[in-house]
Formats: structure tokens, C-alpha cells, sequence
């Protein structure tokens, strides 16, 4: 299908491009930007005035529930979200059940997304067999099923030996290893930052030293063994500071954040709200303002939405009951506009953080609008103001320490290579 | 800040934490539990605050003096009184923590008492019943535990007077203690110009200072000069371990002995919330000693209990 993208603000962060323009989308690639290319015949028409066109959002993390949530039909109602969301390309998340370490499992999962026609999905295998923390998976195997990475999500390794091995092993086939950096011995039996607020509430605290131990950990095996590694979901100012320090040194090293951390504070647990349970937890006011900061000095390459749906049964609890997690597809764009707003951040730069970053750690083509990049796109009204109604959210996951927040930016439509996916008028 | 313990009348409807509680309020518990003492001392006993009010006393935790005193206060009150141990019932069953309260709603509770593991648990309750059923916190996790501190309160009140120019000390395991947090939040809202933790750092959660307090690791200095001395509950599990490397060292080093307590005021008082464990956090000579007013401690909890559920029962809806 031949789409002419009509008079949108045309926003391609990884050249800097922001400019109102026509767009051109045939064979499922980027034609064109500005005039028609010789003998375009446009079969549809999107007309994009006031609208703002981006590349395709891509999400380095998000959890769909499948392998396991089956019965649920969890894979369409999250990918459904995914494309809501203006999220084009995402990673998803190992931790399912079973985990993913199986080659079938994995063509499973690609066979089945592919067939919806919604969202590309990028599995990320389990480092470890059943994430189990002490055999490895079949890095090579898996990678030629499909999985641009490995990652152990949440679930600790066994020992530092396990760890040092995976490296070793990984840098064998060039592949790059996330790791979630937390020492679970540190950890163990915290449910929220350790700091003032979980004095004040009596909650077990998570010390900010189990992630710096962690990285601290990593950072040295990682000079011995020559391995690249992603760091997932850093949280800390002194994290963050170390990463920085590393990446100087010339160390493979890059790192995300969730948009959750990007905005909130342990103080916003106010009174025992179980929406605020996250992991890594909600850190300092100091550290959240670290993170922001190390988005503009390029520390952060990506803001992942960290998508994680989690059922009442699992949430409605104490505190330190709950559930971690937070559904995140659908209020990612617009926390990126509103954290842009907020802090005067040039758009592309934004932008960059959910589009050509992330795009550029996968060694994807996406996440730009070049000519004959995929016609990934995500066309959004900058100024439509919308409340976070749970029960309204596409995905299963109804829970985000968002609801009820008056956020601006409503994705209007979505195109996954060339094709039309998701359309919403205002 | 929205504060679900009182409602738009100023006026409390759930009892979850000393934090957040105006002075006003703290006062007002004290005098009411003040008339309930009077009264008991001149033979009357038994009262209609909670007439015809069913009261469901839910400990999903073990407690033996906290409910039985509960217990005592609601029968004093005239309330169908309804003791359930959960961990024996529902939840083994495989009922969430809400399903059990709708239920017991269902059947007509007026009012909730709640001890719980989990610190914050009695705050989602009270999020979740309908309106006009009360929750008292009898208890979450090592978040508080107000009903103590109030009549820790009432107990220092009672021996002291006022709090304007008191020190007071609270000695030990701050770390894990619902007990020490209600108590300083209520000590500093009642305008005590000195609220001291004394404890090794292993037992001192971080950032405690921001709470208000001055910090000591060294037990003699900072009993120095103080007219109340509270020593907690070291729990048996962090006896031994990372925390402590014994009882018995804890106790040399931050022990309440006879020798120790002299560096505090003549006339100093010694609280502690029961269980003791003497021989660690307290020596029988002082729990048994002239400055001890523990036994006062545990004859003022009924009248401020009482004192609470008749102030929430009285609430405007």
C-alpha cells in the first residue's frame, strides 16, 4: 500500500530532522520525505496536520506473558497495547513460563507475533536454563532462532563464576549480555529503597550498594573477559556514575532506564501504594534526578517502558506482598513528552531515547526515517490531554503508578512495515 | 497531604499510625483515656461506648497481650467482640487479605483491629471498607504499632506531666521495631524537645535522624542526663547472626543494668513494650526496680484503647 503521510511535524532524531513535511511510505520502506518520489500513486492518505510523525517506537523491554499466558490470550492483548502505545519493535522480557532458553520455544514465539501482524517482537533468551542461574543456555543455538540478546531479567546468578563464564562465553560469539545489576545477597528481603521513606513506612529496604556491588562486579569481569554487556534498568545516581566512568574507559557498557524512574521517587509510595512497587525499586529524589540527567549526557542510551502486566490478585496486597511491576506500553510516548516538557529537552533528543537509542544497541534499521528504512512509523497529536483510566488500557496489565494522571500526547496511528496497525480519531 | 486517618471534619475514623496526627488529636486520646482510668478507679468499670458495635479483632500475626488488652477494652465498651487468628483460617485457605475483610463486612463488622506482617497492610484495609467501619492498627510489620505508643504516652504523661522539657531515649532493636516509630512521631508531635535512638548500627535503619531524632551507638552517654528510658524487644532470630554476634554481648554493651540507668536523671523512668527479654535488653533489677513503670504501661493500654475505639466510633460520617 502507497500511504502519503500529509503535512505532519516530521521528527527524525537520529538526524536531527524536525520539520513539517509530507512522508512517503511504499513496499513497506520510507520512499520519500518532502516531494512524492516519480510515479507514486497514493492508495491512502493520512492526514497529519497538527500531528507529529516519528519513527516507530522501540522498547527494550517489555513482558508479554507468553510462553505461560496462553489461556489468557495475552500475547494479542499486549501487543494490541504495544501498537496503542505508538511501539513498533520490542524486546520481550525471558522471564516468562517456561523461561525462554529453547530454540522451539522461541520459534514458537516469533511464529505466533509474526502472525498477528501487530508489533515486531525481539525475544530475549533466558541467560540461564530456566533462568535457574547456573547452567547456560544455548547462546549460539538461540541467537539463530532469533534472540538478539540474553538477559537473566530478574533472577539471580548462582556466583560470580557463573557469571564470569557467561561472558567469557558470550564474547566468543559477539553477543552482548543484559544484566539487571543487583546483588541479591544485598537485596534480599527489600521491597523498597533504602533510604528515608522506607525508614519512615518500616519497609525493608533494598540498599543502593546492592546495585553499585553489582556493577562494580560486572565492570571488572567484563575488562577481564572483553564481553559487551547491557545494563538493565539502572536506578542509582552512583550506578550510573560508575557506568559513566566505565563507558570513558572504553569498556562495552550501555545501560537503560524504565520511564517509571525517569519520573517517580520513593516518596511517591506515599502511603503503601502498591502501584509504586517496582524493580529495581522507586529510588531517591537524587538518584531519579541522576537518571535525568544521564539521559541528556548520553550515559542512558534508551527509556524501555518495563512493561510488566500483574493481575489484582497479585497487587491488591500489602506493600511488600505486592506483585513488582507496572504496565507501561501505552503511557510511554507520553511520560517521554512530558519529562521533555518538563526539563525543556529538545524533542529529537527526546525522542531519541525510545527511537534511533534503543534502535542502535539492537543493530536495527528502525527507529529512523530514512529513505528505505522500514516504514515503522508512529503519528501522534502532540496536544491531546487524556487521564490514565486503567480499565481502559488495551493491555491485561490494568496497574501504573500512572492512573488517573492527565498526560498529553495520543497516539493516532501506527504503521508496521508500511502496514496500517492501529488508528485511533480524535 | 491526604490523610486517611481523618476524616473531613478533622476527626479521626482510622487509628493506622501516631504519623500524620495533629497534636490536637494525640491530646484528645490521652484526656478521653485519662476519664476511663478516673472511672475505673472509682469503680466503674464498664461502659456503653460500643453498644450494640461488632468489633472483629484480626491478628494475622501471633499476639498475646495486645489482643487479650484489645479484647478487655472492647468488652469494657459493651461491643460484640469477634477474635479471629487468621493464619489458622482464611488465608491458609488460599483468601486474600480483602476478600476476608468484604466478608467479615458482609456480616455487619463496625470496626477492625489489625495486627499484620506486612507493614502498611491495615492502611490497604482501610482504603478498601466502606465507609463509616473503622481500622485500628494493632501492629504492621516494623512499620507501627500506635496504640503502644499512645499509651506509652499517657504512661510518660502520667509520671512527667508534660512532654516540653523531657529527653527521652529508646533503646536497642530500632530497626525492626513498629514500636520505636509510632513512638517517635508521637513524641515529637507532642512537642518533646529531645528524642534519642541509641543502638548499634546494624540496628539503626538508615536516615533515621530525618525522623527527628539524635543518634547515639555509645548506651552511657546517651542515657546521660534523660528522664525517659524505653528499651525494646531484641527478638530472639537476630540474636545471633549478622545483626548481633550474641545476646550476650548485646546486652553488655547496650543492656539497661542498674550501673547504666544511674547516668540517667534520679528520677528517670524505664518503659519497656513487652515481652521483655530480661537478661539482654533489660536486667531483672531494673525491669523489677523502683524506676520501672512497665506494669503501669500495660494497666493505661486498656483505657487508651478504649479511649481510641470510642473516639472512632464517634466519628461524623
Amino acid at each position: 500500500m502507497n500511504i502519503h503521510i500529509q503535512n505532519g511535524r516530521v521528527i527524525d532524531p537520529k538526524y536531527g530532522l524536525d520539520t513539517v513535511a509530507d512522508l512517503y511510505v511504499q513496499a513497506g520502506r520510507i520512499a520519500a520525505i518532502g516531494s512524492a518520489p516519480v510515479g507514486f500513486v497514493v492508495e491512502q492518505t493520512i492526514d497529519a496536520v497538527g500531528l507529529t510523525v516519528m519513527p516507530g517506537i522501540v522498547d527494550l523491554a517489555a513482558r508479554l506473558g507468553e510462553p505461560g499466558g496462553e489461556h489468557k490470550n495475552k500475547l494479542q492483548s499486549e501487543l494490541k497495547a504495544a501498537v496503542a502505545g505508538g511501539v513498533t519493535s520490542l524486546c520481550a522480557m525471558p522471564d516468562t513460563k517456561p523461561a525462554l532458553d529453547q530454540a522451539s520455544l522461541v520459534q514458537m514465539l516469533r511464529q505466533k507475533t509474526e502472525a498477528l501482524g501487530l508489533a515486531h517482537v525481539l525475544p530475549l533468551g533466558a541467560l540461564t536454563r530456566g533462568l535457574e542461574g547456573s547452567e547456560l543456555s544455548e547462546f549460539a543455538k538461540l541467537s539463530a532462532a532469533g534472540c538478539v540478546a540474553f538477559s537473566q531479567a530478574d533472577a539471580p546468578l548462582a556466583d560470580t563464576r557463573v557469571l564470569y563464564r557467561a561472558m567469557q562465553y558470550a564474547a566468543t560469539y559477539g553477543i552482548t549480555l543484559r544484566l539487571r545489576p543487583q546483588d541479591v545477597r544485598l537485596a534480599a528481603g527489600g521491597v523498597a529503597h533504602d533510604g528515608q521513606v522506607a525508614t519512615r513506612l518500616g519497609l525493608p529496604g533494598i540498599p543502593a550498594v546492592a546495585e553499585t556491588v553489582a556493577i562494580s562486579t560486572i565492570v571488572l569481569l567484563m575488562k577481564d573477559s572483553g564481553a559487551a554487556v547491557h545494563l538493565e534498568r539502572v536506578s542509582t545516581r552512583e550506578g550510573l556514575e560508575m557506568i559513566a566512568a566505565a563507558r570513558a574507559y572504553g569498556l562495552k557498557l550501555s545501560c537503560d532506564v524504565s520511564i517509571n524512574h525517569v519520573h517517580l521517587a520513593d516518596i511517591d509510595i506515599g502511603y503503601f501504594d502498591s502501584n509504586m512497587r517496582l524493580s529495581p525499586p522507586l529510588r531517591s529524589i537524587s538518584d531519579r534526578d541522576a537518571i535525568q540527567h544521564a539521559l541528556l549526557d548520553g550515559t542512558i542510551a534508551a527509556i524501555c517502558s518495563d512493561h510488566t502486566p500483574v493481575g489484582n490478585d497479585d497487587k491488591l496486597l500489602p506493600f511488600g506482598e505486592a506483585a513488582p511491576g507496572a504496565t507501561g506500553l501505552e503511557v510511554l510516548l507520553p511520560l517521554v513528552l512530558a519529562w521533555a516538557e518538563q526539563k525543556h529537552v529538545p524533542l529529537p533528543q527526546a525522542l531519541a531515547t525510545i527511537t534511533s537509542g534503543p534502535a542502535a544497541l539492537l543493530g536495527l534499521d528502525a527507529g529512523q526515517l530514512a529513505e528505505g528504512a522500514p516504514a515503522d512509523l508512529c503519528v501522534f497529536d502532540p496536544h491531546a490531554e487524556w487521564t490514565v483510566t486503567p480499565a481502559a488500557l488495551k493491555s491485561s496489565g490494568k496497574h501504573t503508578p500512572f492512573a488517573g494522571m492527565a498526560l498529553r500526547g495520543k497516539v493516532r496511528y501506527t504503521l508496521v512495515g508500511g502496514k496500517l496497525v492501529y488508528s485511533e480519531q480524535a | 497531604m491526604y490523610n486517611p486517618q481523618l476524616n473531613r471534619h478533622g476527626e479521626l475514623i482510622h487509628l493506622l499510625s501516631t504519623e500524620g496526627l495533629p497534636a490536637r488529636i494525640l491530646r484528645q486520646i490521652l484526656d478521653k483515656a485519662a476519664g476511663y482510668v478516673a472511672a475505673g478507679e472509682a469503680g466503674e468499670k464498664k461502659h456503653a461506648d460500643l453498644a450494640g458495635k461488632t468489633v472483629f479483632n484480626l491478628f494475622f500475626e501471633n499476639s498475646t497481650r495486645t489482643r487479650t488488652t484489645f479484647e478487655i477494652a472492647q468488652k469494657r465498651l459493651s461491643a460484640d467482640v469477634h477474635s479471629l487468628n487468621i493464619q489458622a483460617s482464611s488465608t491458609a485457605k488460599g483468601e486474600t487479605l480483602l476478600d476476608t475483610i468484604h466478608n467479615l463486612e458482609a456480616m455487619g463488622a463496625d470496626m477492625f483491629v489489625v495486627r499484620h506482617a506486612e507493614s502498611g497492610a491495615p492502611f490497604l484495609i482501610a482504603k478498601h471498607v466502606k465507609p463509616g467501619v473503622a481500622v485500628v492498627n494493632a501492629g504492621d510489620g516494623r512499620h507501627a504499632h500506635p496504640t503502644q505508643a499512645l499509651l506509652d504516652m499517657y504512661t510518660i504523661r502520667h509520671f512527667k506531666g508534660d512532654f516540653q522539657n523531657l529527653t527521652v531515649a529508646i533503646v536497642g532493636d530500632i530497626l525492626h521495631s513498629r514500636v520505636a516509630r509510632s513512638q517517635i512521631h508521637a513524641l515529637t508531635t507532642l512537642g518533646c524537645p529531645e528524642v534519642r535512638v541509641i543502638g548499634p548500627k546494624t540496628l539503626l535503619p538508615r536516615d533515621v535522624e530525618q525522623l527527628g531524632v539524635r543518634v547515639f551507638h555509645d548506651l552511657q552517654q546517651g542515657l546521660q542526663g534523660v528522664d525517659v528510658v524505653i528499651a525494646l524487644r531484641l527478638q530472639n532470630e537476630r540474636m545471633n547472626g549478622a545483626l548481633l554476634p550474641s545476646a550476650n554481648e548485646f546486652n553488655q554493651f547496650y543492656g539497661l543494668s542498674r550501673e547504666k540507668l544511674a547516668l540517667a536523671k534520679p528520677d528517670a523512668i524505664v518503659m519497656h513494650p513487652g515481652p521483655m527479654n530480661r537478661g539482654v535488653e533489660i536486667d531483672s533489677a531494673v525491669a523489677d526496680g523502683q524506676q520501672s513503670v512497665i506494669l503501669d504501661q500495660v494497666t493505661f493500654g486498656i483505657a487508651v484503647r478504649m479511649a481510641v475505639m470510642s473516639m472512632l466510633s464517634e466519628a461524623r460520617a
